[in-house]
């Protein structure tokens, strides 16, 4: 099975679908001729040309209103975001605009599109290029969220984005772009929206996530075992609409869980996950749910010791992971 | 002047390629409005309703556009005023009431939205919201869709002065700009967003932004109807022939307040809101139909009539049709049965 890095397996899920379907295709700010300021989008103007592989103006807002409307239309859009720092332009098209489409029409109008953002920190990107916006848009239904861990998880999400009925937000980490590799079968394969994924098996402790701090997770988890220590982990794929099932089940399994995620504490896809868990089963918990995320603070300074102060990383996750398991 | 032999006399709506059918069509269509809209302020001060946002004073700019488009094929994008617009693009005074009593029937969301919310997918009309201007963008994508799958359709959307403000309406024609796209922009500027006059809203012409652009700006008189139609219908000549876009300026006046729950004469005076009632642009229609001969009074009565035994019919029909079940707000959050939405 081909091996390949996060960001190729993005590209290779976008271009696989423009070949299957004409009406796919990619605008955003410099996704053409440069092919993407992280070349997520490179190579795919030679191979689809301009019209379907667009630079648009600098105006997020336009980016996703032109998409939205395109997409009423009957195309299957695919806007890039270039950081998803710089799409609270586009939010009012997103949250009162693709989100309600078919809710204000009663099934009348629909708006199948996909917005490709890239979130997270880690790259000295400072307070304006490493924010993860996830809890903005968490929350809105009518909107569906996800945000792969793995490559073999980017390109298979992506397809099933491109291929769902509904609005969809694709929340891609830009530090897993060149660090993340995996087997990606180059066949056209989807990963369903809505259902979680276990990523490791264990008895001793649940930890519950998204995204890059899973990889912190999983290093951990390692590490624990060696101590005696057992963790089962869930990858949530999709952050909305979350799979309750699959959490529960998760939390089942140990009594014990931690609640992981690189979005601000308050008010993140976290204390939902919570509020789901109390709810359901409080009572066969042997320890109070954790969470660990980063400070609450407006997003991370491009100082170094702030950045790596502000990051979680294997170390901090290990260190919440014994406390849960010992408590 | 007198007509004699074959001679006849050229009048302005054949000079557009309209025959008097047509001409008598639009004034039908712009007093079906007119009507509908005055019922509507009594049904909310008879408290039948809860709520009505006005078009009076608007409908010749509206009637005027609609029929310059190709009916069969193009885009519509209008904003909460355009009754007149979407009366005549295929909208029915029943699907309107409908939508007044928010009934489950309504084709435009189902008893869901405010009324003015239009949107019907069989006459592409395409569905809107509140927050102003955001159907602009919309409009450009459908010219992009447009343009893609290389369709002769336009994309037609309208937006009030105050509208025009927002960035969605100049990152819309901005990216239509760019990729000569084939939409039509008309503003509908009726002097007033809710209570702040033009003057407080734009310091310049909101045609002239058209030049920053790269395509062109013309303003029209709002209250003619026939001076409307021209300006649409080049514009959309303009689109199919692959020009790109326009940006048309219908100059007009609000004669009604905001919406009823607006006093306007906190803000403006009943002698301005006078003088304008005295160039409604139905009056002029009606004064012209009548001077090319193919209008008379008692035409004019008949139609009245007939409106008003519509207008009934559609208010009780709207009033007795039954409202949508409560939890079928559950529905329609997304297409997948899974992501209903959750008591």
């Amino acid at each position: 099975m081909p091996q390949m890095e996060y960001i190729d397996a993005i590209r290779l899920a976008m271009a696989e679908e423009m070949a299957r379907d004409e009406d796919v295709f990619v605008l955003g700010e410099d996704v053409g001729h440069k092919g993407g300021v992280f070349t997520t989008t490179k190579g795919l103007l030679e191979q689809f040309g301009d019209t379907r592989v667009m630079d648009t103006p600098l105006a997020e807002s336009a980016i996703a209103g032109v998409a939205i409307g395109a997409a009423m239309y009957g195309m299957k859009p695919i806007a890039e975001m270039q950081y998803s720092d710089f799409m609270f332009p586009a939010t009012n098209q997103i949250i009162s605009e693709a989100a309600k489409i078919r809710y204000r029409s009663n099934n009348d109008w629909t708006c199948p599109i996909v917005i490709r953002a890239p979130i997270g920190g880690g790259i000295f990107g400072g307070l304006y290029h490493s924010q993860c916006p996830e809890s903005v848009f968490f929350g809105t239904p009518g909107l569906k969220i996800v945000a792969p861990y793995s490559a073999y998880d980017a390109k298979g999400l992506l397809k099933a984005a491109v291929r769902d009925a509904d609005p969809v937000l694709f929340f891609e980490h830009k530090k897993c772009y060149k660090l993340i590799t995996g087997d990606v079968p180059d066949d056209d394969y989807i990963v369903p929206i809505g259902k979680a994924n276990v990523l490791r098996e264990g008895d001793d402790l649940t930890v519950i996530g998204y995204s890059l701090p899973l990889h912190y997770t999983m290093e951990a988890a390692a590490e624990l075992e060696k101590e005696g220590i057992s963790a089962h982990v869930l990858d949530l794929r999709t952050i909305q609409p979350l799979d309750k099932e699959a959490i529960l089940e998760a939390v089942r399994k140990t009594g014990k869980v931690l609640i992981i995620h690189e979005d601000n504490k308050t008010g993140g896809v976290g204390a939902e996950v919570a509020a789901i868990i109390a709810e359901e089963l409080l009572y066969e918990l042997d320890a109070p749910i954790m969470r660990l995320t980063p400070p609450d603070v407006p997003a991370m300074p491009i100082n170094p010791p702030g950045e790596k102060f502000y990051m979680l990383n294997k170390d901090k996750v290990k260190k919440a992971m014994q406390h849960l398991a010992l408590y | 002047m007198t007509q004699s032999g074959s001679v006849k006399q050229t009048f302005r709506h054949h000079e557009l390629g309209l025959t008097d059918d047509q001409a008598v069509d639009m004034y039908t269509k712009m007093l079906m409005a007119r009507a509908f809209d005055e019922r509507c302020l009594l049904l909310q001060r008879a408290g039948k309703i809860n709520f009505h946002v006005s078009g009076i004073g608007q409908e010749a700019a509206q009637v005027g556009a609609a029929f310059a488009l190709d009916r069969d094929q193009d885009y519509y994008l209008p904003y909460y005023r355009d009754y007149g617009f979407v009366l005549s693009v295929g909208m029915t005074l029943r699907d309107l009431m409908l939508s007044v009593f928010a009934k489950a029937e309504d084709p435009n969301s189902g008893g869901r939205q405010m009324p003015g919310h239009f949107g019907s997918k069989k006459l592409r009309i395409v569905t809107g919201s509140s927050p102003v201007t955001t159907q602009v963008p919309h409009a450009v994508g459908l010219a992009l869709a447009a343009k893609m799958k290389r369709k002769s359709f336009v994309s037609f959307v309208t937006f009030g002065e105050g509208s025009s403000n927002q960035g969605d309406f100049h990152e819309g024609a901005n990216f239509a700009g760019v990729h000569k796209l084939p939409v039509i922009f008309m503003c509908e500027n009726n002097q007033y967003a809710i209570s702040t006059p033009l003057h407080k809203q734009i310091s310049g012409r909101i045609s002239d932004r058209a030049a920053g652009y790269g395509f062109p700006g013309i303003r029209v008189d709002g209250n003619d109807l026939l001076a409307v139609y021209e300006a649409v219908k080049q514009a959309r000549d303009r689109a199919v022939a692959g020009e790109g876009p326009t940006l048309i300026e219908a100059l007009m006046y609000r004669i009604s307040p905001h919406s009823t729950s607006d006093n306007d004469l906190m803000y403006r005076t009943k002698e301005e809101v006078d003088e304008h009632r005295g160039k409604d642009g139905i009056m002029q229609f009606k004064r012209y139909l009548t001077e090319c001969g193919i209008w008379s009074e008692e035409r004019e009565q008949a139609l009245l009539r007939q409106l008003r035994e519509a207008i009934d019919d559609a208010t009780a029909y709207g009033d007795e049709a039954p409202f949508p079940e409560p939890e079928d707000i559950l529905l329609h959050v997304y297409g997948d049965q899974a992501g209903e939405g959750r008591a």
